[in-house]
């Protein structure tokens, strides 16, 4: 019974990934404040990017190209825009895991800079080269920033979920 | 030395892109390549394709509708709060505006008989005689780059693309994507909005340049223009889009650049109206 509870505990926290990522997709509630873009972000670029590194299994690249086009319809952006940006920085991701020997919050969010800064270049220059759409791009540099400002703040929060997966999947 | 490192780096690059994880269905690669593929299909205009391109947004407009329940049921509780500790600040500014509303009434009435006894001097219709369909907006998703919302009806309710829409009396934007039972509307503050304008009492007639603000810049003013800060801006009914005199805003001088402030506040849709009728006189 108990190994059971403790199955479902672990099953359960490796789900609010995908949960947060498609909540996020789909409502209304995200972090783009209309009237304070300066405090601005893209939970959903932090949040692939930090499980992507940790554990791709739990935010599975099928999973983050269906987000996109979830993203793109609600937005009214060309669908496919969000799943290749996405899907390229699970790229960035899955690349730094493959290299990284001992993670640490700081080399991952070293690296999440360029990674998002690729990212969001690819973003913008889809829009504006194949699509002629004009989108505010000191709304986008502003975003960018506070997303890599607080990429450690959020880290660390997550990283109390990746305890309990792994506390409860070992015990 | 260097062969290793680049080994690595190809090595790397290999797993990331073309391994599939133990529960991992598809590459990395593989799904860049649908992206792609998907992006690339948005250029080719088909019916079968937008059929089933409106399908499929129908279906994720309503769910995002369902999604949003929660936060758009907190939110206005905030709203509630804050606006009770400024309740008596606001009734002195309604009674104001209360005021200079009469005063502006009476004139209104006056103006108004006098409009219709010009009217049919000159045989002229009605501008503000159209017919609309009252629509609830179903999902606004705030988003720093692109200004639209969702509404709740399709062209199953008769709406088309370029029809104009109004929150009350005055213009918020027009639909510019129809599905079944859903369509998108691209306010007047996206930075890809362009709306035809007449400028009053002047009479100038330019192009208002959405700005992804609560203010959208006057392009194509005539040279030695005698702008004012407070002259009101109106459709102008250019091209047959739209009707004219539908009002927008006010004039404002922002950085030496003559921008238009809205009536409405664009962050506040509700219950919005569609024209769906054709304008008249813009045929000309």
């Amino acid at each position: 019974m108990a190994f059971f509870k403790r199955n479902f505990i672990s099953r359960f926290f490796s789900l609010i990934p995908l949960l947060i990522l498609f909540f996020l997709a789909f409502s209304e509630t995200d972090f783009n404040f209309e009237k304070l873009s300066f405090l601005s972000f893209n939970l959903i670029y932090i949040l692939i990017f930090y499980w992507v590194l940790k554990n791709p299994d739990i935010l599975g690249y099928g999973f983050i190209f269906l987000a996109g086009i979830v993203n793109d319809v609600v937005i009214g952006l060309p669908i496919g825009v969000s799943s290749v940006t996405y899907l390229i920085l699970a790229g960035f991701a899955a690349y730094v895991r493959y290299l990284t020997v001992q993670p640490s919050l700081i080399y991952d969010w070293i690296v999440f800079v360029p990674s998002i800064a690729v990212t969001n270049s690819v973003y913008f220059y889809i829009l504006r080269i194949f699509f002629d759409i004009k989108i505010n791009y000191v709304a986008l540099v502003l975003n960018t920033g506070v997303t890599i400002l607080l990429y450690p703040v959020v880290g660390f929060l997550f990283s109390f979920v990746v305890k309990i997966i792994i506390m409860k999947k070992n015990v | 030395m260097a062969t290793t490192s680049r080994d690595d780096f190809s090595i790397a690059i290999r797993s990331a892109f073309l391994k599939k994880g133990v529960k991992q269905k598809f590459s990395l690669l593989a799904l860049i390549i649908a992206s792609v593929i998907l992006l690339s299909l948005e250029s080719i205009n088909s019916k079968s394709l937008n059929f089933v391109r409106s399908a499929i947004k129908d279906v994720i407009y309503r769910t995002s509708f369902i999604a949003s329940i929660p936060g758009n049921t907190i939110s206005p509780m905030f709203t509630t709060i804050q606006s009770h500790f400024k309740i008596y600040e606001q009734y002195e500014l309604i009674k104001l505006e209360l005021q200079q509303l009469k005063n502006q009434q009476n004139q209104i009435a006056y103006l108004k008989t006098e409009n219709d006894k010009l009217k049919k001097v000159i045989d002229d219709t009605d501008i503000y005689n159209y017919e609309s369909i009252t629509s609830k907006v179903l999902v606004d998703k705030e988003s720093p780059f692109l200004k639209s919302v969702i509404l709740n009806k399709g062209f199953n309710s008769g709406l088309k693309k370029g029809m104009p829409v109004l929150k009350g009396p005055y213009f918020v934007g027009r639909i510019t994507e129809v599905n079944y039972l859903s369509s998108r509307v691209l306010l007047i503050s996206d930075l890809n909005s362009k709306i035809p304008v007449l400028i009053e009492p002047m009479g100038y007639q330019a192009i208002m340049s959405g700005t992804g603000d609560d203010l959208a810049l006057l392009d194509f003013l005539p040279k030695n223009h005698q702008l004012e800060v407070g002259n009101l801006v109106y459709t102008s009914g250019t091209g047959g889009i739209f009707f004219e005199g539908i009002p927008i805003g006010r004039v404002e001088l922002i950085e030496e650049k003559f921008h238009v402030k809205f009536f409405s506040d664009l962050s506040q849709l509700y219950l919005i109206n569609v024209i769906t009728s054709e304008p008249m006189r813009g045929k000309q």
